[in-house]
């Protein structure tokens, strides 16, 4: 989702951890390392990796600013190939068909037609281009806080597994406790209550 | 701290007793959230709300959609022991209106539409439009984060259950 447009969704992140300094480099390195890599011409279904906010679609961390402001401002880009199962089935049985013919015997063993379904999937992803999906990101250093523009859980599980490899830091979603641990300012006795807590009835 | 998957499931309950609170104090003290950001003039209930109710062991839900909807039946639903799980904000700050969603065991926004912005004509109007929407962002974001302070320093406290929850109850019944 970007942030640009007319109605947006919001997960908040708690960053935990610093950067060594030179900040700015440390983070483009970042960037540029696990940048998103093009699946459209590899056997491949999936692929995430960071890409520039203003050129999704062609990232150059060298040539593109991820800074406005006192944000780091870049995107989440996700790649995914999605076969459809008919068009999987039809190989398969043609390509199932034509070994038997081939061999001239009755049946295929499970490990033979395990690898032509591997086989009919590889090459048929390789003629099907990637979707992608992009997701902007607000990285607001000084506060050690992140706001990732979306709240689908397979985009939030990536962004977490793909920040903590980049820059070595942990993010931590905002949910009711941990943003009654982390942000909210409780004290040290209050937090130990916070453990303590069970659900209210409302009504007797 | 204890692991992260187990904490969101366990204290889940904390949102939508949020939730339920919130809808309490929009409904009967305006006042209390316009202190809590000086420069807001209302935070309403907008045209959505979700109550989840778990009665002999069956989890029920409720939704209320529309502008016109009425909400006895929201009302109805918290007197048979249900809780607000997700909700629809209208907020207003001088002329301008924010409306946004949030989900209780999450407290993720939702559908988050700020006031209109100028169109970006021009390669060079994208940093501004950028800082601008985080601004605008800012105002739901942190709003958010401070009720919910006000909102967690008073459950873990002794007024919570001595005379927070009592007035809800009857409010609820009322």
């Amino acid at each position: 989702m970007r942030l640009l447009s007319s109605s947006v969704s919001i997960t908040s992140y708690s960053v935990k951890g610093e950067i060594k300094e030179p900040l700015i480099k440390a983070i483009t390195e970042g960037l540029k390392k696990y940048s998103i890599k093009d699946i459209d011409n590899a056997p491949m279904n999936k692929s995430a990796g960071w890409t520039c906010f203003d050129n999704p679609y062609l990232p150059d961390f060298e040539t593109s600013s991820c800074i406005i402001g006192s944000y780091f401002v870049f995107s989440l880009r996700i790649d995914k190939k999605n076969v459809p199962s008919k068009i999987i089935k039809k190989y398969y049985t043609l390509e199932v068909a034509k070994k038997l013919a081939e061999s001239g015997r009755e049946n295929l063993s499970r490990n033979e037609k395990t690898d032509i379904k591997e086989s009919v999937s590889n090459a048929l992803s390789l003629r099907i281009p990637a979707t992608p999906n992009i997701y902007d990101i607000i990285w607001n250093y000084e506060e050690s806080s992140l706001w990732f523009f979306s709240n689908q859980k397979a985009a939030n599980e990536d962004i977490e597994t793909l920040f903590s490899k980049s820059f070595g830091l942990t993010i931590i979603r905002l949910f009711p406790y941990t943003m009654a641990d982390f942000t909210s300012g409780l004290s040290d006795k209050d937090r130990d209550l916070l453990l303590t807590v069970s659900p209210t009835k409302f009504m007797d | 701290m204890i692991d992260v998957s187990v904490a969101y499931n366990r204290y889940k309950f904390l949102g939508h007793e949020f939730l339920t609170w919130l809808w309490f104090i929009m409904d009967s003290d305006q006042a209390s959230i316009i202190k809590t950001e000086n420069d807001i003039v209302s935070l309403n209930m907008d045209n959505r709300i979700v109550i989840e109710n778990s009665l002999n062991n069956r989890v029920e839900n409720i939704r209320i959609k529309g502008d016109d909807a009425s909400l006895e039946e929201a009302k109805l639903s918290l007197q048979k022991g249900g809780v607000v799980t997700e909700l629809n904000f209208s907020l207003k700050v001088g002329d301008h209106e924010w409306k946004f969603n949030i989900k209780g065991e999450s407290l993720n926004i939702s559908s988050l539409k700020p006031p209109e912005t100028g169109q970006i004509t021009k390669k060079e109007d994208v940093e501004g439009a950028v800082l601008e929407k985080i601004y605008l962002y800012e105002k739901v974001v942190s709003l958010v984060q401070n009720l919910y302070t006000r909102f967690i320093s008073m459950r873990v406290s002794s007024e919570w259950d001595k005379e927070t929850v009592p007035c809800i109850k009857k409010w609820i019944k009322s």
